[in-house]
């Protein structure tokens, strides 16, 4: 023969068909077997075949020596370009392309001669041209490298037997190289290859042979790039991986041929129309897809785990970075699993890489979950970067928090103003043992209680005197421990006194409960001072007034005594009977409680008439112990505001009675305070009320004289029991009223909140930047 | 924002380093690297109490003239740690904060990716990739 000149991708092909052929490494090639095969795959007319062979010198010898195959496969090509074949064309044509191969075979080959100075990868397309399935599997075979040759001719062998067998490539792998190439040249060797892996390639044959664009596109692909992809898919597991999976799955066999099926459905589908959306998974690939999930996860609702999904993809043959990226795009949840929608998207993401389509930075919109949440979501990118924000959505509320804790903060800082101005009032007035200064002591108290917006003003004296504390440390001492004031008050205030102040501070706590639910009172607040005068002059008022006008007195609710008081009202109800000596430490401590305890003014204020009135008391007292006593047992119990201020009223009543108007005169001073304190005010005053007419309305006249009027009924039990019932309904609706403004108050600064969180959420974007 | 991220894992070696590219980047991952040494100080101070207890934002570790570095560490050990331009005052707390947030649920994405093997360099993610440029100064 003469000189053949090859070109250096000539060369490359050649001897990469030439070591593909020569199976047994002999450097020789059997004129059958392989290159029998070879030629027939280059789909030209057998007495064609028979011209290169004899033209190559093949038939002299007997077999293919390298030089002989070289020329014969450059005949190849000249046949297949169409020129006539001749000895001398062999050099004569140039530019002859390089000798195709039927169908995938050829295709493969060429390519793999192409990319064979890429890698030994190509060997292994060589066996995946043949038939598809397995073709991947001798792909695989060969693309270990010479040493497979071998085995790969027993595998090329097989394969006509065993097609798909090769599962060790990831399914669509090979089918849809080789369809890629089988289309383009011609359909002759699909067939053939078709005819090993049973119906499912016919459909490729005949996709094949109505090749469409996508061949088109694919044969110019021939060299590396799509080649490349197979190889990756061929490459990467070599042998080893294949024969390992290859025992291991016999499933795999079956989905690789549900594979090369649906890659077959694919490529038709590609060639069909898809141009538009290459992404689009048409229903045969769905399908196929489905199985494939079957396989590994029976449930189509449930998820398959990552480690699971990570073998599966793995045996697709697709670097690690790659597959990394692929998981990626399409696991939209990120929750480390997929479910079927993502799995059909990762898994047309991985056919399409195989293929040779670069893997978009973002899912295509074909490929997006149906998912309920994600799927409305136009972003195609954007969804794993929305999943992976999803979460970031739920930190913006937290960081609404700090926004928070601004606006409590306010709160404590508006009790202490207020308490302080409130309790600069009261300090020198407090020294004189006024009625007035009685009365603005208990405003100033119950006034700081109210100022607390934070006091609760539950049972919980403690909490009371801390949080009063807290709010009013800057106050006096007195003053700090308003609730501790109380409480102290209560336990320093003689028996009547402490029993006033208490059932005053139960009441005022009760009272204040409710006054507490709304964090920052600073309206309540500075009127604890405003209150205690204003309460002065309700007082008076009220001493003036008629019952019915203890709903005016209301306007100043009365402080809250500090919760502790139920049972120390108990206590100190007790100490009643020790009226006089009530009343005198009361005074006595009243001036050290007069901030504390509003009760304390009274104390005072009553003082003068208890010693005046001790005898009308005494027979008040008699007539309020029994009163008391069951009054002070409901109001023990009654720890809630409402009940306290009530039972304290009633309490106070007796205990006013008791320590002659003790509490009388604290109640009426405690009603003034803030209008938080409107409730106590008004249980207050009520209690007053009742208390005088329990007493002696006479008595507590003018006890009350300086205290908001109380009806004095001139005493009666009936008429005090009605009046005081009266007084008690009055209480009643000034506590509503009371309620119910706070309940405004409240509406208020949480719409103020919201709107801050609002402000704050659209402030927060800036700061991501 | 940030002018270098790092992210180095529970043994002290980096598994992702990233610095603004017009500056010399060995001066970062030596800030980094020095870093280290206070995010440790700050961890076993805390390491008294609980896991719970301890706040994974750590703050700002040590600021230099020109730079200021912020930290971050994960109930596993793995610490962000954040080189911010000193002149940028309009940076606060909080974004910082934020910016740690990112990176921490960007991480863990890169986590759930079951072809990441832990203790890797973190090179495939483009979503984490992303996710620091959109972080890092703009750098024309």
């Amino acid at each position: 023969m003469e000189g053949l000149t090859l070109s250096d991708a000539e060369q490359k092909y050649y001897s990469d068909l030439f070591s593909y052929c020569d199976s047994e490494s002999t450097k020789k090639v059997a004129a059958h077997g392989r290159v029998l095969e070879l030629f027939r795959a280059a789909q030209l007319p057998s007495d064609v075949v028979h011209q290169i062979m004899e033209l190559c010198g093949a038939t002299r010898l007997g077999y293919f020596g390298r030089s002989q195959f070289y020329i014969a496969l450059k005949l190849v090509a000249v046949a297949q370009s169409g020129f006539p074949l001749r000895v001398e064309s062999i050099n004569t044509v140039k530019d002859l392309p390089l000798p195709r191969f039927v169908a995938s075979k050829n295709e493969q080959e060429s390519r793999h001669a192409a990319s064979y100075s890429s890698d030994s990868e190509n060997q292994g397309s060589y066996s995946g041209v043949i038939p598809p399935p397995p073709g991947r599997g001798q792909v695989k075979k060969g693309s270990t490298s010479h040493d497979t040759v071998q085995p790969r001719t027993s595998a090329d062998q097989q394969e006509p037997v065993s097609p798909v067998v090769s599962p060790q490539q990831s399914p669509p792998t090979s089918p849809h190289t080789w369809r890629k190439h089988s289309r383009h040249p011609s359909g002759g060797n699909s067939e053939r290859p078709l005819a090993g892996p049973g119906p499912f390639w016919s459909p490729f044959g005949e996709a094949q042979s109505g090749s469409s664009a996508g061949d088109a596109v694919w044969s110019g692909h021939s060299p590396p790039p799509p080649q490349e992809n197979w190889v990756s898919f061929a490459d990467t597991p070599p042998t080893s991986t294949l024969l390992t999976m290859h025992p291991a799955s016999v499933q795999d066999q079956t989905t690789v041929r549900t594979v090369a099926s649906a890659t077959t459905a694919n490529e038709i589908r590609r060639q069909s129309s898809s141009y538009d959306d290459p992404w689009k998974i048409t229903d045969e690939q769905r399908q196929y897809y489905v199985n494939q999930f079957k396989t590994i996860q029976p449930d189509l609702n449930g998820f398959i785990p990552g480690s699971a999904a990570k073998e599966f993809f793995t045996k697709s043959k697709l670097p690690i970075l790659e597959l990394s990226h692929i998981w990626e795009l399409s696991d939209f949840d990120k929750d480390g699993a997929l479910t079927l929608d993502e799995f059909c998207a990762a898994f047309h993401l991985v056919v399409a890489r195989k293929n040779g389509y670069d893997l978009p930075e973002k899912l295509p919109e074909s490929l997006m979950p149906k998912l309920i949440d994600l799927e409305d979501s136009a972003d195609v990118g954007d969804q794993p970067g929305e999943v992976g924000y999803s979460g970031s959505p739920a930190e913006a509320p937290p960081s609404k928090s700090p926004s928070m804790p601004s606006l409590n903060q306010t709160w404590p800082e508006l009790n202490q103003s207020s308490e302080d101005t409130a309790i600069v009032h009261p300090v020198p007035i407090r020294m004189t043992p006024s009625k007035i200064h009685m009365q603005e002591m208990e405003l100033k108290r119950t006034g700081s209680d109210h100022t607390n917006p934070t006091s609760p003003l539950l049972v919980k004296t403690s909490d009371l005197s801390e949080e009063n504390k807290i709010n009013s440390s800057v106050k006096f001492a007195s003053g700090n421990t308003v609730a501790d004031g109380y409480s102290s008050s209560d336990s320093f205030t003689s028996d009547p006194e402490q029993i006033g102040n208490n059932v005053t501070r139960q009441r005022s706590h009760s009272g204040m409960s409710p006054d507490n639910t709304a964090p920052p009172p600073p309206p309540p607040r500075p009127q604890p001072s405003h209150s205690r005068s204003s309460s002065l002059d309700m007082n008076r008022t009220f001493s003036v007034t008629t019952g019915q006008q203890q709903a005016g007195v209301v306007a100043q609710p009365p402080a809250v005594p500090p919760r502790p008081q139920p049972s120390q009202a108990a206590g100190p109800v007790v100490h009643r009977p020790v009226d006089a000596d009530g009343l005198i430490t009361h005074t006595s401590t009243s001036p050290q409680q007069i901030p504390e305890q509003p009760n304390f003014a009274d104390f005072s204020q009553f003082e003068v008439f208890a010693a005046s009135n001790v005898n009308e008391e005494q027979d008040d007292e008699a007539e309020k112990h029994p009163e008391v006593l069951p009054v002070e047992k409901a109001s023990d119990p009654a720890s809630s505001l409402r009940v306290a201020k009530t039972d304290s009223k009633i309490e106070e009543k007796t205990a006013a009675s008791a320590p002659a108007n003790v509490s009388k005169g604290t109640t009426p001073l405690a009603p003034p305070p803030k209008p938080v304190r409107r409730r106590l005010k008004s249980e207050d005053e009520l209690r007053p009320e009742v208390d005088e007419h329990t007493q002696k309305t006479g008595v507590l006249a003018a006890v009350l004289a300086s205290q908001p009027s109380i009806p004095r009924s001139v005493g009666k039990d009936k008429k005090a029991i009605q009046a005081s019932i009266r007084r008690n309904k009055e209480t009643n609706t000034v506590l509503a009223r009371l309620n119910s403004e706070l309940q405004q108050q409240l509406k208020d600064v949480l719409e103020e909140r919201i709107s801050l969180e609002v402000q704050l959420e659209q402030l927060r974007p800036f700061s991501h930047l | 924002m940030a002018v270098c991220v790092a992210v180095i894992a529970k043994e002290n070696y980096p598994l992702y380093i990233r610095s603004v590219p017009t500056e010399n980047e060995l001066k970062f991952h030596y800030m980094v690297h020095t870093s280290l040494d206070v995010v440790d100080e700050k961890i076993s101070a805390m390491g008294k109490a609980l896991v719970d207890q301890r706040e994974l934002y750590l703050g700002l570790l040590y600021p230099t003239e020109d730079y200021k570095v912020y930290g971050y560490v994960t109930n596993s050990k793995v610490k962000f740690v954040m080189v911010v331009d000193a002149s940028n005052t309009a940076l606060r707390d909080n974004e910082i904060r934020s910016m740690f947030r990112k990176l921490h649920n960007s991480y863990t994405d890169v986590m759930c990716n079951p072809f990441y093997d832990p203790g890797d360099r973190i090179q495939s993610s483009r979503a984490f990739d992303g996710m620091v440029t959109s972080m890092m100064i703009q750098v024309c």
